[in-house]
């Protein structure tokens, strides 16, 4: 097993920066903007962004969380049930431009899951997907608007996104296990 | 985060951590309901059945709600009309059911132990919507649902059960269940419908509503069964709300406001007073909403989780 450092505090910082920047030039102000971020460390990512656009705009972003858990195409098949956790969305959805946060982008199985739970609760003029890294290897035809860092990767590949909130670092490790046996 | 068991038949022996997952992830199914669209999909595709072999108005309508909100497809049943009253035997019923390819079976039955055995004859996983009077294990999640959002926890609070234990499905799950929870319960009623051995459960028995009234936190009033009182066990409904019956003047004796729950449907001014159902301290429609959420938790789990 070999562990690259992709991101460190500094440079996470800087990150969540100019996505910030990013977000406000392209709806040109953050007026109609609302963001939601997808348990557990987009959550904490889309509550960064908010803090960072309140700084650029003056404004105060809404923010949701989303669990996509109930909505998850592999629930059915695993072993270990993860922890149904609330989804806390306290505005209304409807008319506002969603920026959909969350950290990897991989599959896109994840953000189909939560293009269809948002659907459920509301019905957004619009919404954008922010992904802090992505890694590719896509099996469903999604696009984020909003990218961090682009990490070519293989399927042996794993990224993992440690945010202060739920670990002792900012950071973003690339690890590479030296066969699929090992991994698993 | 999975139950130990892939049916429920009983909170009797229920370890504390199934229960705790149970009560929280019904945390998470109860701000669905606030929502606009009242829906999430985990149980597509599945099929579930409610065989109500005893009538029931609240708890079908509550689990049938509860399935449908999950996406399942639903068959319901009971027993007039269907080929129960043409002499099928529990089993044979079940038994073709399952040929069906029903995923989830929900029971209620007149005899103790129906689910349980139904559980034994059939693959699909069982969910005892209420035997005989054995236990009701919903209900009396349900209930405590209510009671840790009204007081934050159950540990160590003290919860009164009003009127007849000895055939109380409800009173014996909630036994099970809050002593499991770290609460302490007491239980109340006329001597001829308290067990003989309740203390054996743990809980403390009270003959007079007025001693009991100081020392709680909640109050969880049953339904008195009327044909109980043809059987003699106690004499009249007057009586019985003379000495049992929950009213604001009973509950002039308590320390702190104390929470009134019903498992309904409400016999008005006998076991509780109108004044007292409708008032600031009953959360019993708080219940029947929370219990939507609870039978959602419960589905949830044990269709995913197996």
């Amino acid at each position: 097993m070999t562990t690259v450092k992709l991101v460190d505090a500094q440079g996470f910082r800087r990150t969540i920066n100019r996505l910030a920047h990013e977000i406000v030039e392209k709806n040109k102000g953050a007026e109609n903007l609302a963001l939601v971020g997808i348990r557990t460390r987009g959550d904490y990512l889309a509550r960064r962004l908010a803090a960072q656009i309140q700084e650029i705009e003056s404004f105060a972003v809404p923010v949701g969380t989303l669990d996509i858990t109930l909505y998850r195409d592999d629930l059915r098949g695993k072993i270990d049930q993860p922890l149904l956790q609330s989804t806390n969305i306290l505005f209304d959805l409807t008319g506002k431009i969603i920026v959909l946060v969350d950290d990897v982008l991989f599959t896109g199985r994840t953000i189909r899951s939560a293009l269809n739970a948002l659907m459920d609760i509301g019905r957004p003029d619009s919404i954008q997907l922010l992904v802090l890294i992505d890694r590719g290897h896509r099996e469903l035809p999604i696009k984020a608007d909003f990218v961090g860092k682009n990490v070519p990767t293989s399927l042996l590949q794993e990224v993992k996104v440690r945010m202060t909130e739920c670990d002792d670092e900012d950071a973003v490790a690339l690890y590479s296990a030296e066969s699929r046996e090992e991994k698993k | 985060m999975n139950l130990k068991s892939r049916h429920l038949l009983g909170l009797e022996g229920m370890p504390r951590e199934d229960i705790t997952l149970i009560l929280d992830t019904a945390r998470s199914f109860r701000e669905i309901l606030d929502r606009p669209i009242k829906k999430v999909p985990p149980l597509q595709g599945k099929t579930v059945a409610n065989l109500f072999f005893e009538s029931s108005t609240r708890t079908r309508i509550s689990f049938e709600l509860a399935e449908r909100r999950l996406s399942a497809d639903v068959v319901s049943f009971s027993n007039v009309g269907s080929s129960v009253s043409k002499g099928e035997t529990l089993k044979d019923t079940a038994r073709n059911i399952e040929a069906m390819k029903i995923d989830t079976v929900v029971l209620r039955h007149s005899s103790a132990g129906a689910a349980e055995f139904l559980s034994r004859v059939v693959k699909s996983s069982v969910i005892n919507a209420g035997d005989g009077a054995h236990e009701h294990p919903t209900q009396a999640l349900l209930d405590m649902f209510t009671l840790r959002e009204k007081h934050g926890t159950l540990d160590g609070i003290h919860v009164g059960i009003v009127g007849d234990i000895s055939h109380s499905r409800v009173a014996r799950s909630n036994i099970h269940g809050l002593k499991v929870m770290g609460a302490k319960v007491s239980v109340c009623g006329p001597a001829t419908l308290i067990p003989r051995d309740v203390e054996q459960m743990g809980v403390m028995v009270y003959h007079r509503l007025e001693d009991l009234v100081p020392v709680v936190d909640a109050l969880n009033v049953l339904r008195v069964q009327l044909e109980r009182q043809k059987s003699g066990l106690f004499p009249s409904l007057r009586e019985y709300h003379r000495y049992f019956g929950v009213t604001r003047e009973k509950l002039a004796s308590a320390k702190k406001p104390i929470t009134i729950m019903h498992p309904g449907p409400i016999n008005r001014d006998v076991e509780l007073s109108a004044d007292l159902a409708d008032s600031e301290y009953s959360v019993i429609l708080e219940q029947v909403t929370n219990g939507v959420a609870i039978r959602m938790a419960v589905l949830y789990l044990l269709s995913t989780s197996h």
